[in-house]
């Protein structure tokens, strides 16, 4: 109400005044906005960028939190071969789980994509799914498949004559599973972003193509990708981010083993800050995931700047 | 004969799309499906060498074992306060501040608008351990104790919700036409009235998907309850199926199985209701904004 009545008064006065009066007005405004902002700001501050910042610090103390030890714990890090694997094993869960995400993705966006539009909901609505029911719930389910004496997928594999496989026994089938379970959980995300990608492709570019005679692979490769390429490169942004961060599906198929092996930064951090106590060292493991995050952030950045010089 | 053949071709391309469809269908439901064959099943039937694919002696035991468990109860309570409770105070704190970064705008706003955004690349997974401790320094200086108390779920989880939800909002509010706000404005409205009156009606779809989103992050989180709360009366969902009724080696798989189906069916009754809005609300930050 108090903006109605300054709006009434600055019509009545001089051009001078109402300049004036405008000004404060806007000033006013711009008050109000701030603190409508204001939780937001207050929520993002303490409980994001604070402990963000803070552990940095907490980085640099010993195990007991009472003395600084620089960069004693990175160096202690660098020394040992299971936090390089646990490097390598983080690049290797994320990026070939991205890969297979958006492929599986892009793939299934076009089968239903091709069928009458009539039955692409139902579709649709099946296919998303695995993305909706918490992950957490989910990978019990497939811990469940995955069980060594009661396994429903050796049972199956038994069945048509192959050997059984220890899906979380062995090292090797036990990074194949976590990334499998991940794809399954992602991939429907995906497909998702992919199909409301391709509904926004307008048909007469199909049409020329198919008049200048392209085939389907060249009507995928010269139309359909130039025109989903931003759609692709936030979508495989934002899962490169979250996957590189998982923590539930390592966290309950294998809890990190057999053997450290399938440990990715958020479960080796926990088993370290939480479970062990060593909450410095716990920090400085997590503190890892900056470089890449660092650099989607730069590309998300470059395309926010994008996006607003074209508004 | 050209269109002939085009059209069979037509006809071959859609087969197949049906058939991948089918496959990709059944690989996706597999695990859902399983839970579902699993929690029907006696215990006597789960350790029986037997097709495991199918349900011989159908039983709800393991409906009724939870139904009765008081932990589990306690869990799914727990969730419900806490999820509710971080839907609430999301809403308030994303539409206020989406209100004001799209429409009233003040110094350092676009700012504030990319900040949000980036808060995304910083996941819980980099939190989880300085909140750890941070919680302990603020129960030396207050002496509120924050470490294992459902409640400080609530207080953690909008993290993890109000920057989407902003930006959901942001992209809403945006595409309302300013000519609207301005003709309420000079109709004598206040700020509050604009928002209430005019913005929360015309954007509702994006009020809805951004409550659903809210909801299915705080009801599914793991890593924060993992974190912070240890005691049996004071976990949810997620943390509480994983740590209690996962016993030693010892697995009543019957009852994990069902824990874990009823603890999915909210995001999913929820998702069957209103798929277009959930649908909305993920590719809202790809294509709008």
């Amino acid at each position: 109400m108090a903006n109605g009545v300054a709006t009434d008064a600055a019509a009545r006065l001089p051009a001078s005044r109402r300049r004036a009066a405008r000004r404060r007005f806007a000033r006013h405004k711009s008050w109000i906005a701030f603190f409508m902002a204001l939780p937001l700001i207050a929520l993002i501050a303490a409980l994001v960028v604070y402990p963000a910042l803070y552990s940095l610090f907490l980085a640099t103390l010993n195990k007991g939190m009472e003395r600084f030890v620089g960069l004693g714990n990175f160096t202690f890090l660098f020394q040992r071969d299971l936090f390089w694997m646990v490097v390598k094993q983080s690049v290797i869960f994320a990026v070939s789980a991205v890969i297979f995400k958006a492929l599986i993705g892009f793939v299934v966006a076009h089968f239903v994509h091709n069928i009458p539009a009539k039955g692409q909901r139902k579709w649709r609505g099946m296919l998303l799914v695995p993305w909706v029911i918490p992950p957490a719930m989910s990978t019990l389910a497939w811990f469940w498949l995955f069980d060594p004496s009661y396994s429903a997928f050796n049972w199956v594999l038994s069945r048509i004559g192959f050997h059984n496989v220890p899906w979380l026994g062995d090292p090797l089938w036990a990074r194949f599973s976590v990334i499998l379970v991940n794809v399954w959980y992602g991939a429907p995300f995906f497909l998702i972003m992919y199909l409301a990608a391709l509904k926004s492709v307008p048909e007469q570019l199909y049409e020329a193509a198919a008049i200048d005679g392209a085939n389907w692979w060249q009507k995928i490769w010269y139309v359909t990708l130039p025109m989903m390429r931003n759609i692709i490169a936030i979508t495989v942004l934002f899962s490169l981010i979250v996957t590189f961060a998982n923590f539930d599906i390592v966290r309950i198929l294998t809890a990190g083993g057999p053997i450290d092996q399938t440990h990715v930064f958020a479960t080796w951090a926990f088993q370290l800050g939480i479970e062990g106590g060593d909450l410095p060292l716990g920090a400085c493991v997590s503190l890892f995931m900056f470089p890449i995050l660092g650099v989607a952030a730069y590309f998300i950045l470059r395309d926010i700047n994008r996006r607003g010089n074209e508004a | 004969m050209k269109a002939k053949s085009l059209r069979r071709e037509r006809r071959w391309a859609l087969i197949w799309s049906y058939v991948f469809l089918v496959v990709f269908a059944v690989i996706f439901l597999t695990p859902p499906l399983y839970m579902l064959i699993t929690s029907l099943k006696t215990s006597a039937e789960i350790s029986a060498v037997t097709l495991p694919w199918w349900v011989f002696h159908p039983t709800l035991e393991n409906y009724y074992a939870l139904f009765t468990s008081e932990a589990y109860l306690t869990f799914f309570r727990n969730s419900v306060v806490v999820s509710l409770s971080v839907v609430a105070i999301t809403m308030v704190i994303s539409i206020l501040a989406a209100f004001s970064l799209s429409r009233m705008r003040f110094w350092g706003s676009a700012t504030l608008a990319t900040g949000v955004f980036l808060t995304y690349l910083i996941p819980e997974t980099l939190l989880f351990i300085p909140l750890f401790k941070i919680f302990a320094f603020v129960q030396d200086w207050t002496g509120i104790e924050l470490m294992n108390h459902w409640w400080v779920l609530i207080v953690i989880f909008p993290t993890l919700t109000v920057p989407f939800c902003t930006w959901i909002m942001i992209g809403y509010f945006a595409s309302i036409p300013k000519e609207l706000d301005e003709a309420a404005l000079i109709d004598g409205a206040s700020y509050f009235q604009v928002l209430t009156r005019v913005f929360l009606p015309v954007a509702l779809p994006g009020v809805i998907a951004a409550t659903i989103f809210a909801f299915t992050v705080s009801w599914a989180d793991f890593l924060y309850p993992m974190a912070f709360t240890t005691s049996i009366d004071q976990l949810v969902l997620p943390a509480g199926i994983v740590t209690t009724l996962i016993k030693g080696d010892v697995f009543n798989w019957g009852q994990i199985m069902t824990a874990a189906l009823l603890g999915a069916a909210p995001p999913l009754v929820i998702y069957a209701f209103l798929m277009d809005y959930y649908i909305a609300g993920l590719t809202a930050g790809a294509t709008k904004g």
